[in-house]
């Protein structure tokens, strides 16, 4: 009799998973790889809040994508790359995108995700010469890329100079990895056509200790210092500039070096600190209002709630906000709400967040128009810069957004993509 | 003096306060390892957890209010809008006591006459629960330290400096942080009064007792147990001397835990069983690793090898001196 009920039990729930797989394949699923742990995580956190907040948002008040529910399971890699390879591999059955969060493991992921016909989606950090859609079919990393970050912090510069710079010092001190090394041949490039001078200043994991790097900074005395940092290294550059009373306004961090968290440990010191950014700050966009209204007010916010409107929480909204809508966009040109992850690719590369699509989405003014084509995975390849106010403790935009050198940087894209190409024999797409 | 020996000068003095931060932290392993041969890995982790346990006396932040929230749909987040300093570094060292009184209840008691490597693969354990729980209890955000000590680079040595160089040669004056100025006299004030109570107290020379040889304290008389925890508990508290020190600089987050690793080479250097060792090494690593950093850094035109030099100098003396500068000669008789 016993032996008839395990049967019996054993067989409804075989039945029962069985039936969940069907209605979860149904499913859209967006794994999340999240570093929530470790010593990344206080930015990690933040970030991840902000798509599981989006994505709760969509399921609550849209019922999910055309009907679709999203499904974000969370996989830890604690930014480390082999952990992130390893939550692709147990996640991609069935996956639209991934959004790797770390450069490193972007890099692994190019040519498993490629050989696998699954998305990934690098928002702004990641392989910059991804960006040519003609070589990387499966990688996007729209709206801006590193090369575009560099190029568009010495324009910076460059209108700060009136348009000469030449004989001037920039220094860059990066996270000596393969996130941090990214922007070098771009401001090598740079260096030669501006005539400045190049210090490459590496800054080993995970950063704690920077006080021979900032003496070198103190002796040598650059007019400029770019920052590609991530994590504590933010935080300890931006006080070792402060106490070594580098000019703040001559500081500028690429947008991973721009969070609440980078400058409040400075307290006061921190003041003028500059960042790129391809985001707005701040908590008052119709997103916001809809995310309180479908999840925080419903008690259902991931976390405590308490990064709601920070600039990583913000950038995992639009992160989130654009694998969306890359859903909706395959499911309109496929005429099927039950997209395939080749469907879902056909969508993200036919993304068209024009400024009145972004206002429709909530996200009026929160960040600037783009779209991808077959030939562009990496956006409109605009940012603005944002400088940090200690006193009030809040940033503020303090230019327009703007491009970078796009003849420097699209060559540079041609040049890596094509060498890349010919050495995995990829044959030129969008002809 | 030409600028090129005032440089050099500089990064000497900049490398022995780097040097002290390290002997922090190097300190708080010595003295586990002297009274119980356990190398605490979760030395790091301590300092981290003390000054996560600080701020949040501090804030008057409510330990587990993540978890309390997330599981009661409450919307708890503080106990008070803040607290003194003085009276939080208090509640700290309670806390770090409690702390230490159930490490050896909980782990240490269990592993007495165990191999030195079982009890150094508990403190691996216990470095990822303290990591866990320190989260769970105050959360992963990164904490802004403020415990009234002042930081950022000393301007009266820069002006006090300046003239030194040559006439006529581009010279800023000497930088100094003001922060290490006083890592280096609370390192000198906290040696001095661990060496006056193992001295002169009576507990002291029980510990000194333990150290030397744990059977012969038994036999007179000594609680290994109640030395185990007043140890752990004095470690406890240099790791959060260390934890204020590491927080008031970068702020108090995880990547805190990973200072132990900065511990290492200086304890191959200075020896796992003394105290002026754990300092001397510091001191060394600290001055060798900038040195390297600038001038063989420099010359060779890479960056970014003073994490991995100090490693570099600490295996050329494991070569020639295993024992490190202080540490005890191990003779086994045959």
């Amino acid at each position: 009799m016993r032996l008839k009920k395990m049967i019996v039990g054993l067989l409804g729930s075989v039945i029962a998973i069985g039936g969940f797989l069907e209605v979860a394949t149904a499913d859209l699923k967006f794994p999340m790889l999240v570093y929530r742990t470790g010593a990344y995580a206080p930015n990690g956190i933040p970030n991840a809040d902000g798509f599981v907040d989006y994505y709760k948002m969509i399921n609550a008040r849209d019922g999910g994508i055309g009907g679709e529910k999203i499904v974000f399971p969370e996989c830890e890699t604690g930014y480390k790359t082999q952990v992130g390879v390893e939550c692709y591999e147990k996640h991609k059955d069935g996956a639209m995108v991934f959004q790797p969060m770390s450069t490193g493991i972007t890099y692994q992921l190019i040519p498993k995700a490629t050989a696998d016909g699954v998305t990934v989606y690098s928002t702004g950090y990641g392989r910059t010469s991804a960006a040519n859609g003609k070589v990387f079919k499966w990688i996007f990393n729209a709206p801006v890329t590193y090369w575009d970050g560099a190029s568009i912090a010495v324009r910076h510069i460059l209108k700060q100079n009136l348009g000469n710079i030449k004989g001037k010092k920039i220094a860059l001190v990066y996270h000596n990895s393969a996130y941090g090394k990214e922007p070098i041949r771009t401001l090598e490039t740079l260096a030669k056509k501006h005539g400045y001078e190049l210090m490459l200043l590496p800054v080993d994991h995970p950063g704690q200790e920077q006080k021979a790097t900032w003496l070198k900074i103190r002796k040598q005395r650059p007019n400029y210092v770019l920052m590609w940092g991530w994590g504590v290294m933010n935080q300890v550059a931006i006080k070792s500039a402060a106490s070594i009373r580098f000019p703040m306004e001559n500081f500028i961090g690429i947008w991973w070096s721009g969070s609440e968290n980078d400058v409040l440990p400075a307290g006061s010191g921190a003041h003028g600190y500059k960042s790129l950014a391809f985001n707005a700050p701040g908590s008052n966009f119709q997103v916001h209002k809809d995310i309180k209204k479908y999840v925080h007010d419903k008690g259902e916010a991931s976390g405590d709630g308490s990064h709601f409107g920070t600039v990583l929480y913000n950038r995992g909204l639009l992160q989130a906000m654009v694998q969306v809508e890359a859903a909706t966009v395959a499911q309109k040109i496929h005429g099927t709400s039950k997209i395939t992850p080749a469907m879902y690719r056909d969508g993200m590369e036919n993304v068209n967040l024009s400024a009145e699509r972004l206002a429709e989405l909530g996200f009026k003014d929160f960040a600037p128009p783009f779209k991808n084509t077959c030939e562009n995975h990496g956006g409109s390849g605009l940012a603005a810069v944002q400088q940090w106010d200690a006193k009030a403790k809040k940033w503020n935009m303090i230019t327009e957004y703007m491009y970078g050198d796009r003849e420097v940087v699209d060559k540079l894209i041609a040049e890596d993509s094509t060498k890349y190409a010919k050495e995995q024999k990829i044959a030129m797409r969008c002809n | 003096m030409s600028v090129e020996l005032l440089n050099f000068i500089e990064t000497v003095l900049n490398g022995l306060m780097s040097g002290v931060m390290y002997s922090l932290v190097a300190l708080g392993f010595v003295l586990i390892f002297k009274a119980s041969g356990v190398f605490n890995f979760a030395q790091g982790v301590f300092a981290l957890f003390a000054a996560l346990t600080l701020v949040g006396f501090q804030t008057g932040q409510i330990p587990f209010s993540h978890l309390i929230n997330e599981l009661f749909g409450t919307n708890l987040h503080n106990w008070y809008p803040s607290l003194h300093s003085f009276l939080a570094i208090l509640l700290t060292i309670v806390t770090m006591i409690i702390l230490a009184w159930l490490v050896e209840r909980l782990v240490l008691r269990h592993l007495v006459n165990q191999e030195p490597i079982i009890l150094f693969m508990a403190t691996i354990g216990l470095a990822f629960v303290l990591e866990g729980v320190g989260d769970l209890m105050w959360g992963s955000d990164v904490k802004v330290l403020d415990v009234g000590i002042p930081s950022g680079g000393s301007i009266w040595l820069e002006e006090a400096t300046i003239g030194w160089a040559s006439e006529g040669s581009e010279y800023y004056g000497m930088y100094i942080d003001v922060l290490n100025v006083w890592a280096t006299i609370i390192a000198v004030i906290l040696v001095t009064a661990l060496a006056l109570f193992s001295q002169y107290t009576k507990t002291g020379r029980a510990l000194r007792a333990v150290a030397d040889d744990h059977q012969a304290a038994l036999s007179v008389g000594i609680s290994l147990r109640s030395i185990w925890i007043l140890v752990w508990g004095i470690s406890g508290f240099i790791a959060m001397v260390a934890g204020i020190m590491w927080g008031t600089e970068s702020g108090v987050q995880f990547s805190l835990s990973l200072i132990a690793l900065k511990a290492l080479p200086v304890l191959i250097l200075g020896g796992f069983t003394s105290i002026p060792g754990a300092i001397i090494g510091g001191l060394l690593i600290g001055v060798g690793e900038k040195l390297a950093e600038i001038y063989i850094g420099g010359l060779l035109d890479i960056g970014a090898i003073e994490n991995w030099f100090a490693y570099v100098l600490a295996l050329v003396f494991l070569l020639f001196r295993p024992q490190g500068l202080f540490g005890d000669k191990i003779i086994e008789r045959v």
